[in-house]
């Protein structure tokens, strides 16, 4: 009997919230809320290679430069990001190497070696400053952004970051970084790989 | 009565080595008891008594002779507390480990960047699922409640859990790894609430801590076993380990197992977030090591600052865990390597979890050297550090690092006078 009504409800929960679209998988529970466009907007703070959920807004490396004084970045990374007093292990946010030198000799910094510029937006925007994360506005994050990527000379201190042109920000490493592999359950470590 | 004393005082010795590294305080009046009951004398002294109180009534504690505490990991790094209280890494105490579950309380710790421990209220918290899905959700802790939920044991692993020859304990050696029964509902029970898209190939899961730390992870992982997790042996997940919910996605290395969970991103691709980049190699080998952990195994007992009392019987323990499936045989060295004898199980091995091994053996007082090899399921083999330097062609150095997540033997020194020491020193 008990099974029985289960069966009713769910079928009269699924056949509720069937739309016209859904109809490979329908929900077999019918728990949660749809979140509301601006609900997932607010909350998505990922930025993917393709900036795709990049918000408004621009900066440049001159205006990142006030930033970086006026939010007091500079007390834990430095003087135009040459690293802070070690006890507060903040890293250094330009490098010391020159540009001849291969990027995989050169220092593991974010700005410099990320793949993507939109890591280095994504990380400041979610991360940064400590303490009071999350607090940047959108023109703050691509001023630094730009202030960090010209300190490491991978963009000209005249360039305006927005949402169409960093994502086209060309990073010193290329393609020159390692994929993962496909993974599939039961699969090794790495393939060839005895351990 | 003197010939009395001394086996009484031999048994206590080596019922305090067989327990493990509990102290000998703890078990010497329980053991002298029974001793003196058996020979039909009245004990020599009674034990007082551990007054009730509401605290205890309400949630116990243990003996205050049980003194096993964790410590901060590395010795001689970031303290934690620190001065901020934040805590950053939180080494497990194995060496006084039981079993194959590690209690919530001595369960490592570790933070993607010393952030501190949010205070969260369950009622307020949410986990969103949007993205390449037909039907974005959100879920409140009591709507996760109401689904299917399963029970599983699963270790953890923070990449930085590598032995030197600097560190005297297994505690500092291997610390950073636990294991616990986690419950749940499976992620992909939840995916399937939401309808995948064809076009999903990769997952972000991202925290709520104030670093809202993510990682990438492969959508295939996702349906096939990552558990949503709010229990945690037996009670609600602690908010060292993510309260009021995490992932645990088996197998794959500490930092991808996010805490206080508040989102899951569907996405077409590796999104390299700060987490990824933390994963970044130039080699895709490399790259694939630092990803689902490998074969490993441990001594617990005897392991390093350890002493035996005298040459005799030790049954020798230890730990055995994989990425990639259940431990399916362990082996156990008394000869630093020479032979290699299979070790017995004290239950049976689950995937992706922590197995107790043990293996019965007569010290004959000479100096030895004891190692442990596990084997999982999908016929992966731990290594001794020169078989990993020799499949990357490369000298094996007295500082070599073994490329991913550290998986090599560790070989534990037995000295002539009993004391146990690194054998990588």
């Amino acid at each position: 009997m008990a099974s029985l009504r289960l069966v009713t409800i769910l079928l009269l929960t699924s056949a509720g919230l069937l739309g016209s679209s859904a109809f490979a998988q329908s929900p077999t529970y019918g728990v949660g809320r749809t979140p509301t466009a601006e609900e997932i907007r607010a909350l998505d703070i990922s930025i993917g290679p393709t900036g795709e959920e990049l918000p408004p807004g621009r900066g440049t490396a001159k205006e990142g430069a006030q930033v970086y004084q006026e939010q007091g970045c500079v007390a834990c990374h430095g003087e135009a990001g040459i690293g802070g007093p070690p006890q507060l292990g903040a890293p250094a946010l330009k490098s010391k190497k020159g540009q001849d030198v291969p990027i995989w000799q050169r220092e593991r910094i974010l700005p410099l070696r990320a793949p993507f510029a939109t890591t280095v937006w994504d990380f400041i925007h979610r991360g940064m400053p400590l303490g009071r994360e999350g607090t940047l506005t959108a023109d703050q994050v691509y001023a630094l952004t730009a202030y960090l990527l010209f300190l490491n000379q991978v963009i000209p201190e005249d360039q305006v970051l927005d949402k169409e042109s960093l994502p086209k920000v060309k990073m010193p490493i290329g393609d020159h970084y390692g994929r993962l592999p496909d993974w599939k359950p039961g699969t090794r470590r790495l393939e060839g790989y005895p351990y | 009565m003197g010939s009395k004393r001394t086996s009484r005082r031999e048994l206590l010795k080596t019922s305090a080595a067989l327990a493990g590294g509990l102290t000998t305080g703890a078990v010497a009046p329980a053991l002298g008891q029974t001793h003196d009951h058996a020979s039909g004398q009245p004990p020599a002294q009674v034990n007082p008594m551990i007054m009730g109180s509401k605290e205890l009534i309400e949630y116990g504690q243990r003996s205050r002779y049980v003194t096993s505490v964790r410590i901060p990991h590395p010795i001689g790094g970031r303290p934690s507390p620190d001065a901020f209280g934040k805590v950053f890494h939180v080494a497990s105490p194995l060496q006084d480990s039981v079993g194959v579950i590690t209690p919530s309380s001595l369960h490592y710790v570790a933070t993607t960047r010393g952030s501190y421990m949010p205070d969260i209220d369950p009622k307020q918290h949410t986990l969103m699922i949007h993205g390449l899905v037909d039907r974005p959700l959100t879920f409140t802790m009591d709507d996760l409640k109401r689904l299917p939920s399963v029970t599983r044991l699963h270790f953890i692993e923070c990449a930085g859990n590598r032995h030197n020859g600097r560190q005297r304990t297994v505690q500092e050696t291997h610390g950073m790894t636990s294991c616990a029964e986690w419950t749940g509902v499976l992620l992909s029970t939840l995916l399937k609430e939401c309808g995948l898209k064809g076009s999903a190939t990769w997952f972000v899961a991202e925290g709520a801590e104030e670093v809202k730390g993510a990682s990438s992870m492969p959508i295939a992982k996702a349906m096939d076993d990552c558990i949503i997790a709010y229990g945690m042996n037996g009670e609600a997940v602690r908010p060292q380990q993510g309260y009021p919910v995490r992932i645990i996605p088996p197998g794959f290395e500490g930092i991808f197992h996010t805490k206080y969970l508040r989102r899951i991103k569907v996405v077409d691709r590796y999104y390299m977030n700060y987490n990824d980049f933390g994963h970044l190699d130039k080699d895709a080998e490399e790259a694939a090591l630092g990803f689902q952990i490998g074969p490993k195994s441990v001594i617990t007992y005897p392991s390093g600052t350890q002493q035996l009392p005298g040459r005799g019987f030790y049954e020798i323990r230890g730990l055995a865990w994989s990425g990639g499936g259940a431990v399916k045989t362990v082996e156990v060295s008394v000869d630093g390597g020479k032979k290699w004898n299979l070790a017995q199980f004290t239950s049976t091995p689950q995937r992706m979890a922590h197995a107790r091994f043990t293996f019965p053996w007569n010290w004959d007082g000479t100096e030895t050297e004891i190692l442990s090899r596990a084997t999982d399921e999908i016929g992966q083999v731990q290594p001794l550090r020169e078989q990993i330097a020799q499949w990357w062609n490369v000298p094996v150095e007295r500082n070599y690092r073994v490329p991913g997540l550290d998986n090599s033997i560790m070989p534990w020194k037995i000295a002539k006078d009993g004391s146990v020491t690194n054998g990588l020193a």
